[in-house]
């Protein structure tokens, strides 16, 4: 249990993970500049009438048409004789309201839609899809305006009535989310629980979607604002309230006079919706994280470069490597710190090691396919006394299933499910060796024989889909071994795959690696697998290897205590449960914590 | 039968097919088991062999289209809304996937909570509770304010068995509790199980494609193939001498960490196989 609460320890690290989504948010230069603009904007706004002496609808005909910095009139005067200054300012209040009126109904009406919609059976699902499809189709500013006699030319009721025009864009990302959270298995444990449906969705679902709607609501937000100015631009609706639109419109009159009067109440616009859309972009970002810049992978300085005479001897040689990662907070974090393995011509080797181990991580080393982010900082893979580390990726290609090939964890994700077995296996052909089409295509059969398929013909024209995981697997070996690698690196080859299968596979690479004379390097953390495939072990901890020797020495008598603990692990063979269950009337016994030291079963009945 | 806490009897399950044409497919043809008060039933069987699929029946998480699920002498087959919600008491479940079985959003205490508050428990009374949840499940009493990211995969399985425990049930189904722990932490998770059922006299359903699993933690065992049990017994019985040919099948394809045995193995395996070759033929 020890090793089990280590992580425990690490509390105050994770508390400042967090609340690291709004540090993270005022990281970014984008969200903050955005928002502070949107701030002090709004801020301006409600002390609209502190910092403007008129009020929006106050005319003098002394200032008609005066200029910007006239006495009292900083911003300068319209045609009708207001103070720019105020009606902006006044406008600001009307966007945001605007704006909060519009977002809310959206989101008032799409976020419960799409909850219903998508938690509960395809029926109600169906009926709300409809419904939220028909008002798409409504033509959104043509319906405001017809409807204006309705809303009497209240810009508060035609937001409200835009606000549910909105709403299927609200909809239709709450749905879709629901639709991947709902079959999560700790929504499934609620209902276990005895979680109501309403409960599940308020506390599960609903916490699930905040992210997206969230990221929405500020492009909404945007819309709304530009669609009341466009409204009032085009003189719809009550031209009494102050409103960037009523403005610009009655600055365009002017424009050849006086341009400020049209340009200003434009700029002040553009910047808010683009203030509105940037944030919108860097809450994005933040909250859903951006892909992150590719890193070349450094070239390393093998240690004994030159030394020729310590250098160990056979087919595959890797040597102290070292692989990192940068983590979230930027530094670096080392996965593999010195693995290192020799493996001769023929031979068999057992990579094994638990979840984190590091195990993969080798494995794409040496086949030069660590993900972009990885960096290997030193260390050194050797195949036939060639380094690999730092070859361009041309090179790499050519070695890559010519002379070290590669069998995935994953057979059915790694065969692309809109081309046949047959076109793929051709297709991987060509790119080891090339010829014709027709001709790889030819290969193909025998090759699909040789893995022990009954029906090649059959399983050549069928798609991925149409196949069983076992068979997947046969494929994909197909492919690695099209091209006569001499190491064939098999990353947990059956851990996808059912016992009876997996025993199947095994056999299968027995077979081909004896016909082949290949070496096999077999990354697993199953070790009845090495016991059963390989002439030699690693064991690999944390990222180093802390034991190697043959497999019946390392199993005899393991040498590091680690391999112990491991051996010691499995659950072997011969153990039986043996204490009986209670009897059905015996009273139960009170429960929490009474330690029994004993281990389970216990009793040999071999 | 005396003692029998839940009995299934002629379990059939229909899945509706997908698209126009497909037509709906049945998982599970009339299987019929049961588990003892205080028991462990391991049900061991390969992928598509419906073992999941009866657990989630038990839940009530899919809907059975034949034959008797009874809890406790009531008919529960067809339980749903608050009569299901009240047997949320009785029958828990502990799923394969410590990572996706538990909120990412919620803390450990709220995770442990919800089941209580359901129940009508007082906030007091349930955090007194879920500290003494986690001293059952051995983890550190200041966890539940913490979140499950912060939680290896093991001690993740833990929080998810304490849940289970919460309200005190009579049965929990744990559906591959161990299949994606490593190794070590695999065997102490399954000593946590154990002691669990000697403290408080649960009854496990136990479902695992890895019979090693199955037969460290069963009093009986049950094999499933396909939709259909093929064999039930004791599981001393059935995980070494088994009468079924695909039990036994099953028994020879997991590999043993002994090179010696191992190969002794493969080789009866290939024996089998050839056999099965030649019957086939004739």
């Amino acid at each position: 249990m020890t090793a089990d609460t280590t992580t425990a320890n690490t509390a105050p690290e994770s508390v400042a993970q967090r609340i690291s989504t709004l540090r993270r948010l005022a990281r970014n230069p984008q969200a903050v500049i955005t928002a502070s603009t949107l701030m002090v904007i709004v801020v301006a706004g409600l002390l609209a009438s502190v910092i403007s002496s008129h009020g929006p609808s106050h005319a003098s005909l002394d200032a008609i048409n005066a200029g910007i910095g006239t006495d009292g009139y900083p911003l300068g005067a319209d045609k009708d004789g207001r103070d720019i200054l105020a009606l902006l300012l006044h406008s600001i209040n009307t966007s945001v309201v605007t704006a909060l009126i519009g977002t809310g109904l959206a989101l008032a009406v799409g976020v419960p839609a799409g909850l219903i919609g998508g938690y509960f059976g395809s029926r109600v699902r169906a009926a709300t899809e409809w419904l939220f499809n028909l008002i798409m189709t409504f033509p959104g500013l043509l319906l405001l305006i017809v409807l204006m006699p309705v809303t009497k030319g209240d810009f508060r009721a035609t937001m409200a009535l835009f606000g549910v025009l909105l709403a299927p864009n609200v909809f239709r990302i709450v749905r879709n989310q629901v639709l991947g959270v709902k079959n999560e298995l700790y929504v499934d444990a609620a209902r276990v629980s005895g979680l109501p449906d309403r409960r599940i969705l308020a506390r599960h679902v609903l916490f699930a979607v905040r992210g997206p709607v969230v990221i929405a609501s500020a492009f909404l937000a945007g819309t709304s604002i530009s669609v009341q100015a466009g409204l009032a631009f085009l003189g719809v609706g009550n031209s009494e309230v102050p409103s960037f639109g009523a403005m610009i419109h009655s600055g365009f009159a002017n424009l050849y006079v006086a341009p400020s009067q049209f340009a200003i109440p434009s700029l002040l616009l553009g910047i808010i919706t683009a203030s509105l859309v940037l944030f919108g972009n860097a809450l994005r970002d933040t909250l859903e994280g951006s892909p992150r810049k590719p890193q070349p992978i450094v070239t390393p300085t093998p240690r004994a470069a030159t030394g020729t005479s310590e250098r160990a001897e056979g087919l595959l040689v890797v040597e102290d490597l070292a692989i990192s990662y940068e983590s979230p907070d930027g530094k670096p974090n080392e996965v593999v710190r010195g693995s290192g393995f020799t493996v001769q011509a023929g031979e068999t080797l057992g990579l094994v090691g638990e979840s984190g181990s590091g195990k993969t991580q080798t494995a794409f080393a040496v086949l030069g396919v660590l993900p972009p982010a990885a960096r290997v900082t030193r260390g050194s893979v050797r195949l036939d006394g060639r380094e690999l580390l730092g070859l361009p990726d041309r090179e790499m290609r050519k070695i890559r299933g010519r002379t070290i090939a590669y069998v995935p964890q994953e057979p059915m994700s790694n065969l692309d499910p809109s081309l046949t077995v047959g076109a793929q296996l051709a297709t991987s052909i060509r790119a080891v060796e090339p010829m014709p089409r027709a001709e790889a295509r030819q290969r193909v059969l025998p090759l699909l024989g040789q893995v022990g398929i009954p029906d090649p013909e059959r399983v050549a024209g069928s798609y991925p889909h149409q196949i069983s995981g076992g068979m997947a697997q046969r494929v994909l070996i197909a492919g690695a071994v099209a091209g006569r690698p001499h190491v064939l690196i098999a990353d947990e080859p059956t851990t996808a795959l059912d016992v009876t299968v997996q025993a199947e596979i095994l056999d299968l690479l027995h077979d081909l690696r004896k016909r082949l004379n290949m070496a096999v390097v077999l990354v697993t953390h199953n070790f009845g697998m090495v016991a059963d495939f390989c002439d030699r072990v690693a064991v690999m901890r944390q990222g180093e290897v802390v034991e190697t020797g043959t497999t019946t020495e390392t199993f005899d008598a393991p040498r590091h205590e680690y391999t112990r603990m491991l051996l010691d692990s499995i659950l072997d063979d011969t153990t039986t449960r043996s204490d009986a269950p209670p009897r059905a009337d015996a009273p139960p016994l009170v429960d929490g914590p009474q330690h029994t030291d004993a281990p389970i079963g216990g009793k040999r009945t071999s | 039968m005396t003692g029998t806490l839940l009995d299934i009897d002629g379990l059939e399950v229909t899945f509706p097919g997908r698209g126009l044409r497909c037509r709906p497919h049945q998982v599970l043809h009339g299987v019929s088991l049961d588990v003892a008060a205080g028991e462990t039933l391991g049900l061991v069987g390969e992928s598509g062999s419906g073992k999941t699929t009866i657990g989630r029946a038990v839940l009530g998480l899919v809907k059975p289209s034949g034959g008797r699920i009874t809890f406790a002498d009531v008919d529960i087959t067809h339980a749903a809304g608050a009569r299901r919600r009240a047997l949320a008491r009785d029958i828990q479940v502990v799923f394969q996937d410590p990572y996706s079985s538990l909120n990412p959003s919620l803390t450990i205490g709220d995770i442990l909570g919800e089941p209580l508050v359901v129940q009508g428990v007082g906030r007091k009374e349930a955090n007194a509770r879920i500290t003494a949840l986690l001293d059952q499940v051995g983890l550190p009493v200041n966890s539940a304010a913490r979140l499950p990211r912060e939680f290896s995969g093991g001690q993740r399985q833990r929080v998810a068995i304490a849940r289970a425990l919460a309200p005190r049930p009579k049965l929990v189904v744990c559906d591959e509790p161990v299949s994606a722990l490593d190794l070590s932490t695999q065997r102490r998770v399954l000593e946590l199980l154990v002691d669990i059922q000697r403290d408080t006299q649960v009854a496990y359903l136990f479902i695992s494609h890895d019979l090693s699993v199955i037969r460290h933690i069963s009093h009986r065992v049950a094999v499933l193939y396909r939709g259909d049990l093929v064999e039930t017994g004791e599981a001393a019985k059935v995980t070494a001498t088994p009468d079924h040919p695909y039990t036994r099948r099953l028994l020879l394809a997991a590999p043993v960490a002994d090179p010696a045995e191992q190969q002794r193995r493969r080789e009866e395996r290939w024996r089998f196989a050839e056999r099965d070759a030649d019957r086939s033929a004739a």
